[in-house]
């Protein structure tokens, strides 16, 4: 240890001692459902606080709380020393608090500058807080264009917005809620940076994420909540990413397996896309341009990209929602059947699961078994003579996913809508496998879903690529890709990259693909 | 402060209470209208409500006003529950009436089994096809079925006028703008020895109970729920809109039209100018009182039916105008759409949450 290193971390001690907010026997139901119960946060100056929980832990609730959303209640607030009450997040603002949301509260049509000036109260988009904001970025090294238009804006760089608009306020705590679900890995470290710098500022950070490798290479400390309660206090660097993803969830992981390697090079592929050129039906998608994709049977082929860069034009052009003139751009097993609607694609057995659970893949208000008549209706006699509705069958098949798949849920009566995000997924999922796919195609099937849900999932896909299905999955999650396909390209503008395989790819070469360097236009 | 916030859980019968607190609210309301124009609510709701009910005349009478209302109630629900919002079965009503009459008057005097049928035949297929236009109008150019329906409406009205005023007129009528009686084998068999009642009411109820089949087993009725749910989950299920668009404005058609030629071949006995007191818009009231279910819109139709009883009876007995029949429908329909709102949300006094 050298000198500058022992005095870093002297400082972190001394900064340590201070506590920045203190949360005491903080409790809050909605109706008889307790969202919260007698939890205690504990967040020092300059500390980097890491709140990691399931979803449905109580993490949103908690910071809620202490944002000034929600009134909690019972249980105390303290921000540096002084009792903390926060009626609105205007009043948590005036006390220091600012807070950066998952999704974005930001207009399109506006300029940076404005849509900075409309968070601060009372202040004008004009030159004073354009140089006032260029400081600010200079000082955090986030680059923005202060003229450009927010539509123009990706992902990582809307968040940046935000945060600006949060550190415009001076805060002496931020609050970032899984701030990395939409960045690629580069975006993720340029915003590591900026927060290590908030950090030796003396700034307090709470950090909510459900992404364990971050939270070890970020965090100091790490609250863990499950169902409401805190039920440890960690140093994430003493954890492995295993252990913490243990006591998040409460029991022992198990870890997801292959039982064959597929042979992917021996065998034909079993779909070919070769598409030219398709638009999508609404403007705000991306033209696709020059898809050329085949996958095996028994291989698992992985889409990565930031969302909005042509996946859902691609999840309709192979699922069926959109057809091809051609019939030849899509062809299955020999046949040629991108001119063949979705329904007659699901007589061939292939499959789909979309990424919006409620409202596309299944009708919120319909229960569970109305919901099986939507795709696997042509199954089990649950559509007799084309026009009848065997009732008694669908609620069969619906128990039978409920049971094949673990679904947690009190009877195949209940509503799409109250089912939480990774069992409604669960079902999903079953509904199709249950119908035995050739090709199944899948997007961002664990997107909002929990870790245990996750790893579920992901032994579903390898299962019945195992028995020799193949499997498209497209998904914004590195870790997913990395861990479930066998091979892996990106799509960025609506353009694909190069196919590579799996094992040869790490995280910062598929980010580089995801940011559009490698395809050629 | 006041806040309104979704309901955690909603129960089945919350649809029925809301129904029930919109009666008592009309009542309510009825009351104090009553009590302003100095009559005594209690025993003129009596008189209004009550005495109407108070023989087989008046029964008669409910029965053939419920009967159009039913049976386009049960069709309009249908629809409503695709998402698709025809407003006019008063014009599909009335080109059924026109067109199942001009089939009446064309065999005119032709005794035979077959003449019945081929009328409603007719009606069916004048509602059918005045239905098929704002589907079609709908499906390839993507323009508001609402405005479409609800305008044509008024073209229909326009052409019965027309055609009584012209070619189906009586030729011994004296100009009056009629058509001819129609002769016995063109009209329905009424229910009871007084009153209008006929057979159109046993159709009402089929119409309701086949309605209810179609919801409950049919897959075609299925397809269209979802698609009014859901459009990108109906069509991730393979189901086409188009579809969806044609079939609700074709069995509404068709159904209206029904009603119309039943209307007159039932109850008016001939043609006239107006052969509806806008019972196509009217129908749109009972579907909803009905919650968009096809067997509970036979209580609806009744009630509401009973309404336009009321309507005469206060005219006649209370001296009140005869507007007061749209002020009841129009009193039942907005407590209906305020209460509505409670199914769904419940109203909590406090902080913002």
């Amino acid at each position: 240890m050298n000198l500058s290193e022992s005095v870093a971390i002297a400082e972190r001690l001394s900064a340590s001692s201070k506590q920045c907010l203190g949360v005491r026997g903080l409790t809050k139901y909605f109706g008889d459902f307790p969202a919260n119960v007698d939890v205690t946060l504990s967040v020092d100056q300059g500390e980097i606080h890491a709140l990691l929980g399931e979803n449905g832990a109580g993490k949103s609730t908690l910071v809620k709380m202490i944002y000034g959303i929600l009134k909690p209640d019972v249980g105390s607030m303290e921000l540096n020393s002084c009792p903390y009450t926060p009626d609105t997040p205007s009043d948590a603002k005036h006390a220091g608090v600012g807070m950066v949301f998952q999704h974005f509260a930001v207009f399109d049509a506006l300029t940076v500058l404005d849509n900075i000036a409309l968070g601060l109260d009372g202040r004008l988009p004009d030159v004073a807080l354009a140089d006032e904001i260029t400081a600010v970025c200079e000082r955090y090294r986030l680059h923005l264009e202060l003229n450009r238009r927010v539509y123009d804006l990706s992902a990582g760089e809307r968040q940046r917005v935000e945060i600006i608009r949060a550190l415009m306020q001076d805060p002496r705590l931020l609050i970032l809620d899984e701030p990395t679900s939409v960045l690629t890995p580069q975006e993720t470290e340029q915003l590591f940076t900026t927060l290590d710098r908030l950090s030796d500022e003396g700034r307090s950070i709470i950090y909510i994420s459900h992404k364990l490798d971050e939270v070890r290479a970020l965090c100091d400390r790490a609250t863990l909540m499950r169902a409401g309660h805190v039920v440890d206090v960690v140093d994430p660097r003493q954890e492995s990413t295993r252990s913490l993803g243990e006591k998040m969830i409460g029991e022992r992981l198990n870890e997801t397996k292959r039982t064959k390697l597929p042979a992917t090079e021996k065998l034909k592929a079993r779909l070919t896309v070769r598409v030219g050129e398709v638009y999508p039906e609404s403007s705000r998608s991306a033209v696709l341009r020059d898809i050329y994709l085949s996958v095996a049977p028994g291989s698992i082929l992985g889409i990565s990209g930031v969302s909005g860069n042509g996946q859902d034009t691609l999840f309709d052009v192979l699922s069926g929602e959109l057809t091809l003139p051609n019939p030849d751009s899509l062809v299955l097993d020999g046949e040629p059947i991108a001119h063949l609607g979705i329904e007659q694609r699901r007589r061939r057995r292939l499959l789909g699961a979309p990424e919006n659970r409620l409202g596309h893949a299944a009708v919120p208000d319909l229960t569970l078994w109305e919901n099986v008549i939507l795709t696997a209706r042509q199954t089990r006699g649950i559509l007799k003579n084309e026009h009848l509705i065997s009732g008694t069958a669908a609620k069969a098949f619906a128990q039978e996913v409920i049971e094949t798949f673990d679904v947690r849920t009190t009877s195949v009566n209940a509503k799409a809508s109250s089912l939480s995000g990774g069992n409604l997924q669960k079902f999903l999922i079953g509904r199709e496998l249950l119908g035995q796919p050739q090709v199944f195609i899948v997007s961002n099937p664990t997107w909002g879903v929990d870790a245990k849900a996750q790893l579920f999932i992901h032994q579903m896909l390898m299962d019945i690529a195992d028995q020799g299905a193949s499997i498209i999955l497209l998904s914004q999650d590195i870790d997913e890709l990395l861990s479930v396909t066998d091979r892996i390209c990106a799509i960025c503008h609506g353009r694909l990259s190069r196919t590579f395989a799996t094992e040869d790819m790490t995280p910062e070469h598929l980010g580089a693909l995801m940011l559009g360097q490698e395809i050629e236009a | 402060m006041m806040f309104v916030e979704p309901r955690a859980v909603t129960r089945w019968y919350h649809e029925w209470l809301a129904v029930l607190v919109a009666l008592i609210l009309t009542l309510l309301t009825a009351s104090v209208l009553l009590a302003a124009i100095g009559l005594d609510p209690l025993s003129s709701l009596h008189r209004i409500f009550i005495k109407p009910l108070n023989s087989v005349y008046g029964i008669s009478e409910l029965l053939a006003k419920a009967t159009p209302l039913i049976t386009i109630g049960v069709a309009l629900a249908l629809g409503f529950r695709a998402g698709v919002w025809n407003i006019g079965a008063e014009g599909q009503l009335v080109m059924g009436g026109l067109c199942g009459g001009a089939v009446a008057l064309a065999f005119w005097g032709i005794d035979g089994f077959w003449v019945m049928p081929l009328v409603l035949l007719g009606g069916t297929v004048g509602g059918l096809l005045w239905g098929a236009i704002p589907a079609f109008l709908k499906v390839r150019f993507n323009a508001n079925e609402i405005l479409v329906s609800l305008m044509l409406t008024y073209v229909a009205i326009l052409l019965l006028s027309v055609m009584v005023h012209g070619p189906l007129r009586d030729p011994d009528g004296f100009n009056f703008p009629e058509s001819r009686l129609f002769h016995d084998a063109a009209t329905l068999p009424k229910l009871f020895s007084a009153g209008r009642g006929h057979l159109g009411f046993v159709f009402a109820i089929a119409f309701a109970i086949v309605g209810t089949w179609v919801v409950k087993r049919w897959h075609l009725g299925f397809e269209m729920r979802v698609t009014g749910l859901s459009a990108s989950a109906a069509k991730f299920a393979g189901y086409s809109r188009d579809r969806t668009v044609w079939m609700a404005l074709l069995i509404g058609g068709a159904i209206s039209g029904f009603a119309g030629v039943v209307e007159v071949t039932g109850n008016i006995g001939q043609l006239v100018p107006t052969i509806s007191p806008s019972y196509g818009f009217t129908a749109i009231i009972v579907a909803f009182l009905a919650r968009l279910h096809p067997l509970a819109v036979i209580p609806a139709g009744l009630l509401v039916a009973l309404s336009y009883l009321a309507g005469e009876a206060a005219q006649l007995s209370l001296g009140v105008p005869a507007a007061s029949t749209q002020v009841f429908q129009g009193l039942l329909l907005f407590f209906l759409l305020g209460t509505s709102l409670f199914v769904n949300y419940r109203v909590r006094l406090g902080r913002v949450a």
